[in-house]
C-alpha cells in the first residue's frame, strides 16, 4: 500500500523572466519500507518535487494541479499549521550540504531536542535523553559529548548523521533525502548511506532518495522515477530499470553514467540541451533530444505507457 | 626515458598558530612520484588527504617545504614560485580548476580569459595573431565562436567547464593537471568533457595529472593511479590493478564504497570513522593504524615504507604482499 | 565595456530602479550647478545690499536674501561648486589611495598587512575635526588643507574595505588561474583582482560621499576651511542659524535642504551604481 502518492502534480513559478513550468503531470507512489530513487539531472524538477511534498515552496510557486496523500491526508489541500505539525512528525527531509543545513551556533544536542520538543510528546527533562538516543541511532560514537558539539566542530558525514537523526527523532513515515551525500567523499557515502537504508528498513518508512547518480540510485533503491525537464520519463524496478530501460532518455543516461567497465569511446553523451522550462513547450519535453522523434511527438498528448505493473513509461514509442 | 615529472620527497608543512609551540600541519609529507610524457596519472583521496596540496605542489602555486621537482630533468623547485612564473617553464604545467571554485574571472568575458596567457606567457603581442591563437583553441575545444564575447555568467556549466580547458591548453602545456574538472557537472556534459579531455590529451600530446573523487572517472581516463591519505602515498598501481586487486587496506574500502548496483544485495565492508589528525601526526604509526580494519602492534610501531607488491604496483603496508582480492 | 555597452547597461539599470534613476537627475542638476554656477546664477553670489537685507522669498529673490543681502538662490547655485568639489575630490583621493594600501594589505598579508593595519589604527584614533583643525594650526586654514584632513580621516574605510575584498578572492580559482598565467602579484592585483571590487567599492563610495558633503559642511561651520564671503552651503547654513528665532528661516533653511538632498541621493545612487557595475548583471 502506497504511503505517500503524488498524483498528476503540475506545478509553475512566477519569475520576473516569465512563467517557468516546473513540473507537469508527475505521477510517483512510494510504499512503506521501501525506497524510491528520483533520478534527474539539474533543472529536471527533482528537488520541487520534494518541496512541493514539505510544502517548503516559496511564494513564487503555483500549484496548478494535482494530488499528494500522505497515509490518505491530502497534503495539498492541508491548511498551514496543520502541515506545519505533519512535518517534523509524520514527514521529514534531508538536505545537501549537512553543515549549512544545521543551525551554525546552536549545539547538535540542543537542535535535535527542539525537534523533539516541538513534535514528540515528551516531558522536558526526557528530552536530553531522548536527543542523545537519537544520535546512538546514527551510530555516532560518544554520543553524550557529541551531543555538545557546535556544527563546525563535526566532520560533513558527522552533520549529516545528526541531520538524519533529526529527521528520524519522531519516527516520521516518509523520509525524502535530498542528495544527502553530494560533496561527501566516497566512504563516508557509503556509510550514510547505508544507515539511510537500514533506518528505513527497519521503521518501515516510505524513503524518497533524490540524486543526480544513477549508479548511487542502482546500488540502494528498490524502484526508481527517471525525471527529465519536469516530467517521470520512467519508473521502474531498479534492476529492470538498469538492465531494460524503456525511455530513451533512461537509455542514455545510463550510456553516460561512467561504471566500473565503461570505457571512454563508448561514454555516450545526450546530445541538445534541456528546453527552456519558460518557452512553449511540445507534449514530450525531450523530444527535441531523442533519436527516435516522429511527428507525432510533437503534436498529440504524451500517454503513460504500461510495459508491466511495475514499469511505466512516458513515451510513445519506448524501448 | 626520462619522465616528465619527477618529485621527490615533497613535503608541505604549515605551522599551527593557535596550537601549541612549533606545530605542524602535515599537508604532504614526503611524496615521490613520476608522469612520463604522455602518460596520465590518476590522483586519488579523501578530503584532508592532500591531493589539493599536490595540485598546488606541482603546479608550482606554492613552495614544497622540502623536496624537489624535476620538469624534464630541470629542477624547477631550485626558484621560488614567484620567480618561477616569470620563468620559461611556467607554461609547461597548467591547471584546470574546479568551476566550484570560481574559476573563471567574472569580468572577463571569454575572449579575453583565453588570451591573457597566450599575452604573459608566450609573450604575444600582435593583436590579429592573438585573435587567431584563441579562435583555434577555442575551436579545439569545442567553444562555438559566438560564446566569445560572454561572460562566465551568461554560460552553461559545460561550456565554463570548456573555458577552463581552453585556457589552459592555450598556451600547449606538457603537463595538465585537472582538479575535478567535471564534478560539477551533470553527468551527460561530463561524458562529453571526458571525451574532450581524452580528444585533447592524444592531439596536443600532453602528460594527465588527474585528480577526482569520482573513482570511475579516474578508471576511464587514467592509465595509473595514485592513492593518497593523510599526506602520504599509500598505493600506486596500474588502473586496473588498483580497482580488481588493491593492496592496501585503505584502497579496497576506497574500491568497495563505490555504488556499484551490480552488488547491491552484497554486505561489503564498510570504513568508518575519520581520519587522525595531520596535525604532528606520529612519524612511527602507520597513518592508517586505528581506522584499518587490521591495526596491529606493528602498524602502530613502524611506519611502512612504500614498496613493490606487483609489476609497476606499491603499496605502503606491512600486510600488502598477502595475496588477497578486492576483498580482505 | 564598450559605450554602446554601458549606455545599455545604464538604461537597464535605470529602468529597474525609479529612485535612482530621480536621484540620478537631481545630482545631474546639482553638478551643473557645480560646474556652471555663476553663469546661471541669477545674482551675483557676492554682491551685497544694505536696502535687501533679510528678505523673505519673493518673485525676485526665491530663496530670500542673507542678513548682507545677497541672493540666497544665487549663492546656493553657486554654493554647489565648493561642496560637491571638496568632497568629491576628498572620497577620490581617499578612494585611490585606500583601494591601493588595502589592496596590498589583503593580497600580501603578512608584514605589509601589519603596517598597513597599524597606520590605518592611528588614523582611526583621531576623531575628524581634531585633526582638521591639527591641520589647520600646521599647514594654514585652506580648502585644499581640508581636503587633506577630510582624505586622510576617510582612509581606513575604504583601506579595510578594500583589504577585505581582496582577501575573500585570493585564493579563487581564477586568481590561480592567473598566476599560472604567468601574471606576477601585481598585476594580478591590477588586471584581476581589482576590477572585480571596484564595483562595490563604488558604491560605497557613493555613500560616502554623503558623509563628506557633511564634513565639508560641518568643518565650515566652525570656520575652518572656507571662509566668508565664499558661498558654500555649511557657512550659509552657520550664518543663517542665528536667525531662526527671529524667524528668518529661509537663511539657513535653503542651504541646508541642498546639503540633504545632495546626501539623500548620493546614498540613492549607491545601490544603483551597484546594479550599474556587477558583471554578472551585464547583457
Amino acid at each position: 500500500m502506497a504511503q505517500l502518492e503524488i498524483d498528476n502534480l503540475s506545478v509553475e513559478f512566477r519569475t520576473r523572466h516569465g512563467v517557468v513550468r516546473a513540473l507537469e503531470g508527475v505521477t510517483l507512489s512510494v510504499a512503506r519500507g521501501e525506497i524510491l530513487g528520483v533520478v534527474g539531472e539539474s533543472g529536471s524538477g527533482k528537488s520541487v518535487t520534494a518541496y512541493t511534498v514539505m510544502a517548503l515552496n516559496d511564494e513564487a510557486a503555483e500549484i496548478k494541479s494535482g494530488r499528494i496523500t500522505m497515509g490518505g491526508i491530502d497534503l495539498l489541500t492541508a491548511r498551514p499549521e496543520a502541515m506545519r505539525e505533519l512535518r517534523g512528525r509524520e514527514m521529514a527531509m534531508i538536505f545537501q550540504s549537512p553543515r549549512t543545513a544545521l543551525h551554525p551556533i546552536r549545539r547538535v544536542g540542543k537542535q535535535i531536542e527542539d525537534v523533539l520538543r516541538e513534535h514528540a510528546n515528551l516531558p522536558s527533562r526526557d528530552l536530553k535523553q531522548a536527543a542523545i538516543a537519537a544520535l546512538a541511532r546514527v551510530r555516532i560514537p560518544d554520543p553524550e559529548r557529541r551531543a555538545e558539539a557546535y556544527p563546525f566542530e563535526l566532520s560533513g558525514g558527522m552533520c549529516q548523521r545528526v541531520m538524519i537523526a533529526m529527521a528520524l527523532a519522531c519516527s516520521p513515515s516518509v523520509l525524502i533525502a535530498d542528495e544527502p551525500t553530494t560533496g561527501l567523499d566516497v566512504t563516508t557515502q557509503a556509510v550514510i548511506m547505508d544507515l539511510i537504508r537500514d533506518m528505513s528498513r527497519s521503521a518501515r518508512m516510505s524513503t524518497l532518495l533524490i540524486t543526480h547518480d544513477l549508479g548511487l540510485a542502482g546500488e540502494y533503491c528498490d524502484r526508481i522515477a527517471v525525471m527529465h525537464a519536469g516530467h517521470v520519463v520512467e519508473i521502474a524496478e531498479t534492476e529492470t530499470l538498469l538492465d531494460h530501460p524503456a525511455h530513451p532518455y533512461t537509455r542514455q543516461l545510463l550510456a553516460a553514467t561512467p561504471v566500473p567497465e565503461s570505457r571512454i569511446e563508448s561514454l555516450n553523451s545526450i546530445p541538445g540541451q534541456l528546453p527552456d522550462l519558460r518557452s512553449e513547450l511540445p507534449p514530450c519535453r525531450f523530444s527535441g533530444r531523442c533519436e527516435r522523434r516522429q511527428p507525432i511527438c510533437d503534436e498529440q498528448e504524451l500517454p503513460w505507457t504500461e510495459l508491466s505493473p511495475a514499469h511505466v513509461v512516458r513515451c510513445r514509442f519506448p524501448l | 626515458m626520462a619522465p616528465l615529472l619527477e618529485a621527490r620527497s615533497l613535503t608541505k608543512f604549515y605551522p599551527i598558530k593557535r596550537a601549541a609551540r612549533g606545530a605542524k600541519l602535515h599537508a604532504v609529507d614526503d611524496v615521490s612520484l613520476t608522469i612520463g610524457a604522455g602518460e596520465s596519472v590518476g590522483l586519488v583521496g579523501e578530503s584532508g588527504c592532500g591531493k589539493s596540496t599536490m595540485v598546488r605542489l606541482l603546479g608550482r602555486l606554492i613552495d614544497p617545504t622540502t623536496g624537489q621537482i624535476l620538469l624534464g630533468g630541470e629542477d624547477i623547485t631550485a626558484m621560488s614560485q614567484a620567480r618561477f612564473t616569470s620563468s620559461p617553464g611556467r607554461r609547461r604545467i597548467q591547471i584546470v580548476f574546479q568551476d566550484a571554485t570560481e574559476s573563471l574571472n567574472p569580468s572577463f568575458r571569454v575572449f579575453q580569459a583565453i588570451a591573457d596567457p597566450l599575452k604573459r606567457l608566450l609573450d604575444m603581442r600582435n593583436a590579429d595573431e592573438i585573435e587567431r591563437r584563441v579562435r583555434a583553441t577555442a575551436g579545439l575545444v569545442g567553444l562555438p565562436e559566438e560564446l566569445l564575447q560572454r561572460y562566465p555568467h551568461q554560460l552553461s556549466g559545460g561550456q565554463r567547464a570548456r573555458v577552463g580547458i581552453a585556457r589552459a591548453v592555450a598556451v600547449e602545456p606538457s603537463l595538465l593537471i585537472l582538479d575535478e574538472p567535471t564534478s560539477a557537472l551533470d553527468v551527460s556534459v561530463q561524458a562529453v568533457i571526458l571525451r574532450l579531455l581524452a580528444d585533447l590529451r592524444d592531439r596536443l600530446k600532453m602528460s594527465y595529472l588527474f585528480v577526482s573523487h569520482d573513482l570511475n572517472v579516474v578508471r576511464l581516463l587514467c592509465a595509473r593511479v595514485v592513492v593518497m591519505y593523510l599526506g602520504k602515498i599509500v598505493e600506486i598501481a596500474p588502473v586496473e590493478a588498483l580497482f580488481t586487486a588493491p593492496r592496501h587496506p585503505y584502497t579496497r574500502a576506497l574500491v568497495a564504497a563505490i555504488p556499484d548496483p551490480a552488488r547491491r544485495r552484497e554486505a561489503r565492508p564498510r570504513l568508518d570513522g575519520s581520519p587522525t589528525s595531520p596535525i604532528d601526526p606520529d612519524p612511527n604509526a602507520c597513518r592508517f593504524y586505528g581506522r584499518c580494519p587490521k591495526s596491529t602492534d606493528l602498524c602502530a610501531t613502524t611506519m611502512p615504507p612504500l614498496r613493490a607488491v606487483g609489476p609497476s604496483h606499491f603499496a605502503a603496508c606491512h600486510f600488502a604482499l598477502s595475496p588477497v582480492g578486492g576483498n580482505p | 565595456m564598450s559605450l554602446v555597452a554601458l549606455a545599455r547597461n545604464t538604461g537597464y539599470a535605470f529602468g529597474e530602479n525609479r529612485l535612482t534613476l530621480a536621484a540620478a537627475i537631481i545630482l545631474a542638476l546639482l553638478a551643473l550647478c557645480a560646474i556652471f554656477g555663476p553663469s546661471i546664477a541669477p545674482f551675483d553670489p557676492l554682491t551685497t545690499s544694505a536696502t535687501t537685507k533679510l528678505a523673505p522669498p519673493s518673485a525676485l529673490h526665491p530663496f530670500g536674501t542673507d542678513a548682507l543681502g545677497r541672493d540666497i538662490l544665487s549663492r546656493v547655485i553657486v554654493a554647489a561648486r565648493l561642496d560637491l568639489g571638496m568632497a568629491i575630490s576628498a572620497v577620490a583621493l581617499s578612494f585611490v589611495v585606500g583601494l591601493a594600501l588595502g589592496s596590498l594589505a589583503g593580497y600580501f598579508g603578512g608584514r605589509t598587512d601589519r603596517i598597513v593595519g597599524r597606520a590605518m589604527d592611528t588614523i582611526m584614533a583621531f576623531p575628524l575635526f581634531v585633526l582638521a583643525m591639527g591641520i589647520v594650526v600646521a599647514l594654514g586654514n585652506s580648502v585644499a588643507n581640508i581636503i587633506i584632513a577630510t582624505m586622510i580621516i576617510n582612509l581606513p574605510f575604504y583601506c579595510r574595505f578594500a583589504r577585505a575584498e581582496v582577501n575573500v578572492r585570493r585564493d579563487l580559482g581564477y586568481v590561480e588561474a592567473a598566476r599560472m598565467g604567468g601574471n606576477g602579484p601585481l598585476r594580478v592585483l591590477l588586471n584581476h583582482i581589482i576590477p572585480n571590487i571596484l564595483p562595490p567599492m563604488m558604491v560605497q563610495a557613493s555613500l560616502n560621499m554623503g558623509w563628506a558633503i557633511l564634513n565639508a559642511a560641518g568643518l565650515s561651520f566652525i570656520g575652518l576651511g572656507v571662509r566668508p564671503p565664499t558661498p558654500e552651503w555649511g557657512i550659509m547654513v552657520s550664518e543663517g542659524a542665528s536667525f531662526i528665532i527671529s524667524g528668518e528661516w529661509w537663511a539657513f533653511m535653503f542651504p541646508g535642504a541642498a546639503l540633504v538632498l545632495a546626501v539623500f541621493c548620493f546614498n540613492m545612487l549607491g545601490d544603483g551604481l551597484r546594479d550599474l557595475l556587477d558583471p554578472r548583471r551585464r547583457v
